[in-house]
């Protein structure tokens, strides 16, 4: 008997193995429900992101979307931990 | 002021955080979290949000310091000046109609290519590069205006995102009539 081969679904930034052809169908759904999906079908494995639709709601609502990433030290920072301050969010890179 | 640097590792924005020792909060985002929640296309990109937490400036270009203002053309005093009254409640804010109308937001191209990014992205820190390259390149297809994804993933592929292969794809860019930078319109 084979080894069943296994497939990585990464779904809100969380990587989940899953038997192949569950994997594949995971994606399918995901897909079929509208979300966009990249799939490499040689590396096993998919990527399920968020549709233009939700995300331009959230931001036509000008509600600004919470998030949280973390500092040098690994430390998570939340946007909403500021609530009653003017916040200038500025985003940059090295490149 | 909250920072965030849309960087492949926190170790590539480390000696700009240290060199410039801030007292705000200065974050890293290796998956384009913040991209993806805000349609960020470019560095630099700048919005201002009120007490509320309601998008009061929706994504616009601004520099801190004019060290670019040679290659952009845009110069910093403008922004910080208005800034500044914002913060000193000095002037008061857009009408929501107007943040609605000058706000940019993703089409269902701009979404698909930040998922071939998250597989990309995903891909290369397994160290599987080639494949991750492939992924990196689908995205730039997808949304060819995205400068995050299309200079921002250079690091990953090899290449130097202030080298040659940049100049060459911006000035491809600009030569078919875009912008470098699309600052709002006030």
């Amino acid at each position: 008997m084979t080894e069943n081969r296994r497939f990585t679904v990464i779904d809100d930034g969380r990587a989940t193995e899953l038997d192949e052809a569950e994997g594949i169908a995971h994606a399918k759904r995901a897909e079929t429900s509208g979300r966009p999906v990249a799939v490499d079908r040689d590396e096993r494995a998919a990527y399920l992101g968020v549709s233009a639709a939700e995300r331009a709601k959230a931001l036509a609502s000008l509600e600004a979307p919470d998030f949280k990433l973390p500092d040098l030290d690994g430390r998570l920072h939340s946007l909403s931990e500021h609530r009653g301050k003017k916040i200038l969010l500025v985003a940059y890179a090295s490149w | 002021m909250i920072t965030v640097a849309i960087d492949k590792s926190a170790e590539d924005a480390r000696p700009w955080i240290e060199a410039a020792k801030p007292t705000h909060p200065s974050l890293t985002d290796t998956t384009h979290v913040l991209a993806d929640l805000y349609n960020l296309v470019n560095v630099p990109t700048i919005l201002w949000i009120d007490e509320r937490g309601r998008i009061v400036r929706p994504n616009d270009v601004a520099f801190g310091t004019d060290t670019f203002k040679h290659i952009t053309g845009l110069q910093a005093a403008a922004h910080l000046s208005a800034l500044r009254a914002w913060v000193r409640g000095e002037t008061t804010a857009l009408p929501e109609a107007r943040i609605r109308a000058l706000q940019s937001l993703p089409t269902e191209d701009d979404q698909r290519a930040r998922a071939e990014f998250g597989l990309g992205e995903w891909l290369f820190n397994q160290g599987r590069t080639e494949a991750a390259a492939r992924h990196f390149a689908r995205a730039g297809e997808l949304a060819p205006h995205d400068f995050t994804i299309r200079r921002g993933t250079m690091p990953m592929r090899g290449i130097d995102p202030m080298g040659p292969q940049f100049r060459e794809m911006l000035g491809a860019w600009v030569k078919a009539g875009n912008p470098y930078y699309r600052p709002l319109a006030e």
